[in-house]
């Protein structure tokens, strides 16, 4: 761990009515840059925020920036929000409504002298391009400024962390990405670790420099965004990378010598070839398949190196966008997306016999939380 | 006459409104934000005096500052004489009677204070004295206004517990509604009559600035509501 990361090892029980208690129960650490916690709604994001805020306080574990201890369940250490130095952007932005955007900014810089707050105030309103809303209160300026406001107030305290909970959900993509390039200006002169929550996968693809995926309290996986997405281990990694087909299936036998093994997806006799992984074939195992990564035939398709070419019928074919979404049925119903123009050139409608091709490689075996949590 | 009882009135409802401002900010602030398991016990305390009638409220603290009770006697050996049927003895008896009107209306509008501003506060390193006066009161300031109105308006009405506990000494706790008292038992109407026209008029046009302020949009700190 490096002087400035933030580590985060922590425990925390929620005992609800019968059957459905929950446990947050993580360990991680976080450099500089922006690291995304992806997860679906549940899974225990804001709770983890709070606690790394001191909002909230775990049952066990440890919490410290670099050197400094915020919390530490053995010594009894817990420090108070207020002198945890971590700038929190909660979804609601909580600004100040009785105060102009520049007294929201300059509220955490009380203990300044007034012109070195002024001096601060004025370089960060810059940073974020809101010097013109400086007199305005939020009641009066738009979702996107409210959002820069917010995030100047929070970084103009120098945190030696940011945490950010969802806080661009509601706004356009394009207001979006321009907010985000000025954080990350930002964040290349100040270098902080920035922890930035979202249940959103295309954020995860246009800005992280790694991520945590969070699965019913637990982190399932963590690291380089590529090394995550290219070979997802769990399904909540399956769905943030596209895996728009996953099947649970059998493994039913083992070809060492051709580095594939055959599976059965299970409720059916379909059998389909996958890259061979090391698994324990008395327990069911996840494959998840893109939708992009299937081919579609109109006549049977002969001499191809792919090992599953499927045989079936379209069951409703829908376009969204440029995209049209077949789905086809195998004896399981497949996702398969096309281009408009492939469809028309394959005469293809809702009832056409079709091949499906998928290469082995394009199957991907996701294991179980159990399982890669004790690898 | 009117004119003695009048500035009496007025001086008691002054003094008892103050003082509420300055136990009911922190008390409301209190009820507002604790999370004490105790706290329904002492909000049924502070409200006790609404349905409790006047003479009740004042023969305990009549018999709570005489010679009888401790704290009488630690009064009277502090200041040489009693608090029963003086000034002083209303300001206290008109203090506990008109608390929930000013901390009522003080809790519910700390209370109705958004808490993620709150945590935001805390987290832009705010202690929490200093996200009470910026944060706080200034959101909560129209219940703090009816709080010190309500309260100043409900002293200025007040009777039994001033009977009970100041009697009816002119300059000293005859007050507004013991003098229209005083002159309903003497038969004399026509003062009675002007005396209660002047206390109505009085109350009507304190609660009328209050509502008043209260619809004006500059008093309306949220800016987008």
């Amino acid at each position: 761990m490096l002087d400035d990361d933030l580590g985060v090892r922590l425990q925390k029980r929620f005992p609800r009515n019968g059957d459905s208690a929950f446990t947050l129960d993580v360990g991680f650490d976080v450099s500089a840059g922006f690291t995304i916690l992806f997860g679906a709604s549940g899974a225990g994001k804001t709770t983890l925020l709070d606690c790394v805020a001191g909002l909230q306080t775990p049952d066990d574990g440890s919490i410290a920036i670099g050197g400094t201890v915020l919390f530490d369940a053995q010594s009894r250490r817990n420090v108070p929000p207020n002198r945890r130095s971590v700038g929190y952007l909660l979804q609601s932005l909580a600004l100040f409504p009785h105060m102009t955007a520049e007294q929201n900014i300059q509220y955490g810089l009380a203990a300044l002298k007034n012109s070195e707050r002024e001096a601060r105030c004025r370089e960060v309103l810059e940073s974020f391009r809101i010097a013109a809303l400086a007199q305005r209160r939020p009641g009066e300026i738009s979702g996107g400024e409210r959002q820069r406001v917010a995030l100047a107030r929070a970084l103009v305290t120098r945190p030696r962390v940011l945490l950010l909970d969802e806080p661009l959900n509601a706004l356009d993509a394009v207001t979006k990405a321009r907010i985000v390039d000025d954080l990350r200006a930002w964040n290349n002169r100040h270098q902080i670790p920035i922890l930035y929550v979202t249940h959103d996968r295309e954020e995860v693809f246009t800005f992280a420099d790694a991520v945590i995926v969070l699965e019913s309290g637990r982190v399932v996986a963590q690291g380089l965004p590529h090394d995550v997405l290219s070979r997802p281990q769990s399904e909540t990694v399956a769905q943030l990378a596209g895996f728009e087909n996953i099947f649970e299936c059998s493994a039913i036998g083992l070809h060492a010598e051709q580095g594939t093994m055959t599976c059965r997806i299970n409720g059916s006799a379909l059998q389909i070839e996958v890259p061979l992984t090391r698994v324990d074939p008395s327990q069911p195992l996840h494959v998840g398949i893109r939708a992009g990564d299937i081919l579609l035939a109109s006549v049977a398709p002969q001499g191809l190196s792919a090992r599953n070419v499927l045989y079936g019928s379209i069951n409703c074919l829908e376009q969204r966008d440029m995209t049209v979404i077949a789905k086809v049925d195998c004896g399981v119903e497949f996702e398969v997306h096309l281009t408009p123009g492939a469809r028309q050139s394959l005469h293809l409608e809702t009832g056409s016999k079709v091949w499906l091709v998928v290469k082995t490689y394009s199957c991907h075996v996701l294991q179980d939380r159990d399982r890669f949590s004790s690898d | 006459m009117i004119t003695q009882a009048l500035t009496l009135t007025l001086r008691l409802a002054v003094v008892v409104s103050v003082i509420l401002l300055a136990i009911g900010l922190p008390l409301a602030y209190w009820l507002a934000f604790s999370r004490q398991r105790w706290k329904f016990f002492v909000e049924a305390v502070v409200s006790l005096p609404i349905v409790l009638p006047p003479t009740v409220l004042g023969f305990y603290v009549l018999v709570a500052i005489g010679p009888l009770s401790p704290v009488g006697r630690w009064y009277q050996a502090l200041t040489g004489h009693s608090l029963a049927f003086t000034f002083e003895g209303l300001v206290v008896g008109s203090v506990f009677y008109s608390l929930p009107f000013a901390v009522q209306p003080m809790a519910a509008s700390f209370s109705s204070v958004d808490r993620k501003l709150l945590d935001a506060s805390a987290l832009l390193g705010a202690s929490a004295w200093r996200t009470f006066w910026r944060i706080v009161l200034p959101l909560g300031l129209p219940g703090v206004v009816t709080g010190f109105v309500l309260s100043f308006a409900h002293t200025l009405g007040e009777f039994g517990v001033v009977l009970m506990i100041g009697g009816n000494i002119p300059g000293a706790t005859q007050t507004v509604s013991i003098l229209i008292y005083d002159q309903v038992q003497a038969l004399d109407y026509a003062a009675a009559n002007r005396t209660a026209l002047l206390l109505l008029a009085l109350c009507f046009a304190l609660l009328t600035i209050l509502y008043g302020l209260r619809r004006r949009s500059a008093w309306n700190v949220w800016g987008w509501k």
